[in-house]
């Protein structure tokens, strides 16, 4: 702050201030329910996943294979073009081992996640998504690394139709 | 034809884990405190552009029009500016535009952000930012992407945590003189080192706190300005530019986006040299790689070199290029909006040479702020001259 200022704003409430109930709380809870229709283009990302197969979409402009797919490139901001089949195989771009779940509460088993760039997509077209049957310390950037699906009756149609990706050599 | 713009008048509240005001209450507190360093009252403002981060944070849709009334709004041109952790110096950038158009010769600038309101966590609301068909049914938080992000940048360079963890020492250092800190604390690298693994690479003290504050600024236009204060500071360049939603495509090494925003800026305020014409730098430090990832995306270091810069002691106080001298996010703290308008506050007093403890040694007369948001896309970059 400025030096000319001697006197900041605000009245900090404590830990010790909650934990006591020194002031006034007043909760609420909202519980939205939503139902999306996925997209055109990832409507049929999610149909070839429950084949078991993953699908992108070429721009005929820039030649990039899109994944995941758009039913427009937006650098070219045209319609690509066309499907095309992408290999269940990649390569790790990066890790992380998450000791965190979504609203930061620490979990018991760490969560291995990363960035998979997809073989048969363009470089550097990566997909989020876990990494399984391998231990932390043995991850590293470069890895090839496979795709283990779910039993096809068990594939609904989703990004966790993929349980993980697993190290493609011991 | 646009006009030249100064900032005439800055003010912030406290920073802390949770704050007793009501958004619309430290609203209040830093836009009287900007009005009274600028010698205006609320009647001579003739806009007010705000900032505030997510919603889900407070649990109030429509946050801009629910806090109105304490941004001083009322019956007044108002817009609210809106790019997650980018919102608080995009902030200013939206008073830029109302003066810079010659639309108005006064505008407040106000920034807020209570994330205490969600629990258990505010971080819960971040998931609802990931894509939700295809990323949120990982289980994701927000800390996953900067920790992606942190991985590729020291696997493509070549850097040690232990080089990432001198900017906590820095910032958390530098918020001890800084007084409405959250985090100011004295502590070394080993600290930082020692920290619970939260996101390896990420640990605790990588990271900046959840944060309650506001933080406000009035800006002018150069004639009013010249009539109200000999001590102008310019908004001589803008910048902001956001890329796609799909981070996984993106090199993650390189912040591409900041730099495209730095060069709009920097063309404008006719900077061809940043590295020698800018003098200090508040670039956005949620995590401490990310002051490293912007020094770089802004131009002023090269690629991976920020590293080195910092261990040398470059990015000190009393360095040739000081950066985050408020203490920065790890530091003050980081109410997202009001984190990055807290930085353009800085730079302000910086420039007018009114900080106090945490006057630079150099005798700075320009500096570029910058912050970052949403998916890895969001850079908005403000360069202030006195």
């Amino acid at each position: 702050m400025s030096q000319k200022i001697t006197n900041y704003p605000g009245h900090e409430i404590t830990h010790e201030d909650q934990k006591e109930r020194r002031y006034l709380d007043i909760e609420y809870k909202f519980v939205p329910r939503y139902s999306w229709a996925a997209g055109v283009a990832i409507s049929r990302f999610l149909d070839e996943l429950k084949e078991g197969r993953i699908i992108a979409r070429k721009c005929n402009q820039c030649e990039r294979i899109l994944v995941p797919p758009r039913m427009y490139c937006e650098q070219c901001y045209r319609p690509t073009d066309q499907w095309v089949q992408i290999k269940d195989t990649g390569t790790v771009n990066t890790f992380s081992i998450s000791h965190v779940g979504t609203d930061a509460r620490r979990l018991k088993t760490p969560i291995l996640v990363a960035v998979v760039d997809l073989d048969g997509a363009s470089p550097g077209m990566g997909i989020l998504h876990n990494l399984g049957e391998v231990e932390p310390s043995n991850i590293r950037i470069g890895m090839k690394v496979q795709a283990v699906w779910k039993q096809p009756s068990e594939r609904q149609g989703a990004i966790t139709d993929i349980r993980y990706f697993k190290p493609l050599e011991a | 034809m646009k006009r030249r713009v100064a900032i005439i008048g800055a003010g912030i509240t406290l920073f802390r884990r949770r704050m007793l005001e009501s958004p619309k209450e430290l609203s209040f507190e830093a836009s009287r405190m900007a009005l009274d360093a600028a010698g205006l009252t609320l009647k001579d403002i003739q806009s007010v552009v705000s900032g505030s981060a997510p919603d889900a944070f407070d649990g109030v849709h429509m946050k801009g029009e629910y806090y109105l009334d304490g941004m001083g709004a009322i019956g007044k041109p108002h817009q609210r500016v809106y790019v997650g952790g980018g919102t608080g110096v995009f902030t200013p950038i939206g008073g830029w535009w109302n003066v810079a158009s010659g639309m108005y010769d006064t505008c407040l600038c106000v920034a807020e952000e209570k994330m205490s309101p969600l629990h258990p966590h505010p971080q819960y609301a971040f998931w609802s930012i990931f894509d939700q068909i295809l990323e949120r049914p990982l289980g994701t938080t927000l800390l996953w992407i900067f920790s992606l992000e942190m991985r590729r940048y020291m696997h493509k360079y070549g850097i040690k945590e232990e080089e990432i963890a001198e900017v906590a020492v820095k910032n958390k250092g530098n918020a001890i003189d800084h007084p409405c800190a959250q985090l100011g604390a004295k502590i070394t690298v080993d600290d930082v080192m020692n920290s619970e693994p939260i996101c390896s690479p990420v640990k605790r003290l990588d990271v900046s706190p959840p944060s309650d504050g506001a933080a406000a600024v009035v800006l002018a236009s150069e004639r009013v300005a010249k009539k109200l204060t000999d001590e102008p500071v310019w908004l001589d360049g803008v910048g902001w530019t956001l890329d796609t939603t799909h981070w996984t495509n993106r090199d993650l090494a390189y912040p591409e986006y900041v730099e495209k925003a730095a060069k709009m800026a920097y063309k404008m305020a006719g900077i061809k040299n940043p590295r020698k014409e800018i003098d200090i730098a508040e670039p956005y430090d949620p995590f401490d790689y990310k002051e490293l990832h912007h020094l770089e995306g802004l131009q002023l270091a090269g690629k991976g070199e920020a590293p080195k810069m910092t261990v040398d002691g470059v990015t000190q106080r009393d360095g040739d290029l000081p950066v985050c001298p408020s203490g920065g996010l790890l530091g003050v703290g980081n109410p997202i909006a009001a984190a990055g308008m807290m930085k353009i506050c800085e730079l302000f007093w910086q420039l007018r040479g009114e900080a106090g403890k945490r006057q630079v040694k150099k005798d700075a007369r320009t500096g570029v702020a910058q912050a970052w948001g949403d998916l890895m896309q969001v850079g908005t970059v403000t360069v202030m001259r006195r």
